[in-house]
């Protein structure tokens, strides 16, 4: 008989391999399940007990993006072959296209809210962090702990002041406002976490920069930059989950023009309250960017959780 | 090229003074040494002269010319790190090319200039690679190759040698020495290796908790130490230091010490109290005739030398001797001293006594 001291043995291999499944099961049921929906037709999709399989259709799809009225009875026959895909889809619904539906408008709403907030909070937060970083500062501790305070309590306890603040600054309702209020809420852990990265950093490569005959912001640029790329890109996955996924603002602080996707998607379901292959639909591609952002940052995200672990 | 100067350079870190009040020039072309323990200030000091740190008093001089509020860049000094600090995401070439590129360096003859100095460093087959595929040793050849690549007025080096493993540490002092005389030009080393300061500089500086101790040569550092601090620090094994209470005045040249009287270089000042007598133990001999007696307490052979620890009435002490000789440990022996170079030390302020061969050679910076 022998054992190693490192790898586990077979049993505990088995054990461990089997809790990971477990818990990849538990989490991707839900993801699933949504996506499935999606694909549903709407009898189907409120079938008691639940079909597993199920015929696709595109309907909740075209229901996403389109907004609907019943078929008048007397309206005049129509020759279903002469309508387009989508156009059959809702006629077998027994209704006919009125319009497109506002989902491509919040869903772009969300890109430039949930995307700006990201870009402004990595750029205030990478030039903080590195000055707290790098540079005396005076009561630098004491500030460090109120930009970490400003998150010791739920940013949806201050809904209030801030819906009043708004609607005096005429901020309610528009992107500069939802990018300014998700900036504020994701600076401080972006300050904390990038602080960290840059102070893993070591100072001579700035120093030998400044000697080389570069500027603090050109050294800043050229060589720190490029090294905390790991930091900036963990944590701009951070935040934009944070602004892309959040509700309570956006439900309390837009309505018809900067509304995100978060609160239009529960309104999908209609008034008859049915319609939950469109909700489904509607979340699964509202899924999408943020699963390609972290998909193409991954490499980074996975680095960035280990970085200054060990000392190389 | 360039004479550097620094008068009354003075920084405190909050309450805590790292360098006081340090005075010093550098001549042009010498390879300058600061020595001392870590934490007594060598490196602060470097990086005041290099622009990296602002002192909180005083002045720096390079050719003349304050530079005191000059920033790094302005300075035309190069500075090489001790762990190297090349840029990890740019390759050899790049990292060679860096400091010609922010001069706005012709691309013609920044390729010239990065030719010339990867053969001075022989890095010719590197410049491809990335940074973090060179060995400790490439790497600070490359460090090194940023460096001379800008022709600097100055060199600033802070422990380069410091990461390198001990026999690659050797080749490269030899390295560092062979390119300063090929290239004349001033250097300013950091180090806390007594030997790599005696092997490699023309001048030693020595620091102890942000003072300067002692200023001079490696054989006026060596032979007389300005300080007990200098005399401990200097030498492997230390210089002796056996305690003394006594009466010394101007012109006198005997002390006496175990009931022998010995002869030291010639007073130039009174003094009365404790003192230590510093002897370095290549300058411990045996004679039968001494009336100081000593018991061999351990004998280390060392090759051409061997140590011998010997303990006496007025305290322990080393001597090195020949390795021919027969010593048994546990002989009782008598001891004598070479005359001319046992120093006197202030056993409260550790400051040497004045003679007539150290008068003239002690230099505190």
């Amino acid at each position: 008989m022998s054992f190693s001291v490192t790898s586990p043995s077979v049993p505990v291999k088995w054990i461990s391999g089997f809790l990971v499944a477990a818990y990849a099961v538990i989490t991707l049921i839900p993801l699933i399940w949504i996506i499935a929906t999606g694909f549903k037709s709407g009898e189907d999709s409120i079938h008691y007990p639940p079909k597993v399989l199920f015929e696709p259709t595109l309907e909740g799809y075209v229901n996403l993006f389109t907004t609907r009225t019943l078929i008048p009875s007397d309206a005049p026959e129509i020759d279903a072959s002469q309508l387009e895909w989508y156009e059959q889809v809702v006629h077998e619904q027994g209704e006919m296209i009125a319009g497109p539906s506002r989902y491509g408008e919040r869903f772009l709403n969300s890109t430039v809210i949930g995307f700006g907030s990201t870009a402004l909070c990595m750029l205030l937060g990478t030039m903080a962090a590195y000055a707290f970083s790098r540079f005396k500062v005076p009561l630098k501790e004491d500030l460090l702990f109120f930009i970490l305070s400003t998150r010791m309590m739920p940013p949806i306890a201050v809904a209030i002041p801030i819906f009043l603040m708004y609607k005096n600054l005429g901020l309610n309702d528009t992107y500069l406002g939802m990018i300014i209020l998700y900036t504020a809420v994701n600076l401080s852990l972006s300050v904390w976490l990038l602080k960290g990265f840059i102070d893993e950093i070591p100072v001579e490569y700035e120093e030998a920069a400044l000697i080389d005959g570069y500027t603090r912001l050109q050294a800043f640029i050229k060589v720190v930059l490029p090294q905390a790329i790991t930091g900036i890109a963990s944590t701009a996955i951070f935040c934009l989950i944070f602004a892309w996924n959040e509700y309570a603002f956006a439900v309390l602080l837009t309505s018809g023009n900067a509304q995100t996707a978060p609160p239009f998607i529960p309104t999908i379901i209609g008034v008859s309250g049915r319609d939950w292959p469109a909700v489904a639909a509607g979340a699964t591609l509202f899924l999408v960017p943020v699963m390609l952002f972290t998909v193409l940052l991954r490499k980074h995200l996975l680095r960035g959780i280990t970085f200054g672990a060990v000392r190389k | 090229m360039a004479e550097i100067q620094i008068t009354n350079l003075r920084k405190e870190f909050g309450n805590f003074v790292a360098v006081e009040n340090s005075s010093f020039t550098v001549r042009d072309g010498e390879f300058f040494m600061l020595l001392g323990p870590s934490g007594c200030g060598k490196t602060t000091t470097l990086r005041m002269m290099a622009g990296l740190e602002l002192p909180t008093a005083g002045q720096i001089f390079i050719d003349g010319e304050d530079v005191t509020q000059r920033r790094a860049r302005d300075r035309d000094i190069a500075f090489v790190f001790q762990m190297y600090a090349l840029y990890p995401h740019f390759n050899v070439f790049k990292n060679l090319a860096y400091p010609l590129t922010s001069q706005g360096m012709a691309k013609k003859d920044v390729m010239e200039k990065i030719d010339q100095v990867a053969d001075i460093l022989d890095i010719r087959h590197l410049l491809k690679s990335p940074v973090s595929r060179l060995s400790g040793g490439d790497r600070q050849r490359v460090a090194l190759g940023r460096a001379i690549v800008r022709e600097p007025k100055a060199f600033f080096m802070d422990e380069p040698l410091g990461a390198l493993d001990a026999e690659f540490r050797e080749q490269m002092a030899g390295e560092l020495r062979g390119l300063h005389d090929r290239m004349g030009s001033t250097t300013i080393y950091v180090t806390h290796d007594q030997l790599e300061a005696m092997q490699m500089g023309d001048k030693i500086v020595v620091m102890n908790h942000g003072v300067i101790e002692q200023f001079g040569s490696p054989q006026e550092i060596y032979d007389w130490p300005a300080t007990k601090f200098v005399a401990d620090f200097i030498g492997s094994p230390a210089m002796n230091f056996l305690p003394l209470k006594t009466d010394i005045s101007k012109g006198d040249s005997k002390v006496e010490l175990g009931g022998q009287e010995f002869f030291i270089p010639e007073a130039l000042e009174d003094f009365s109290g404790d003192i230590f007598f510093g002897v370095r133990p290549e300058h411990v001999s045996f004679d039968d005739s001494s009336l100081f007696r000593a018991s061999v307490d351990a004998v280390e052979y060392l090759g051409t030398t061997q140590l011998i620890t010997l303990q006496s009435a007025c305290g322990s002490l080393k001597a090195r001797i020949e390795s021919g000789r027969q010593i048994e440990v546990g002989a009782k022996l008598g001891l004598s001293f070479d005359r001319r170079t046992i120093t006197l030390f202030n056993s409260n302020s550790g400051k040497a006594l004045l003679n007539r061969e150290n008068h003239q050679v002690i230099r505190h910076g």
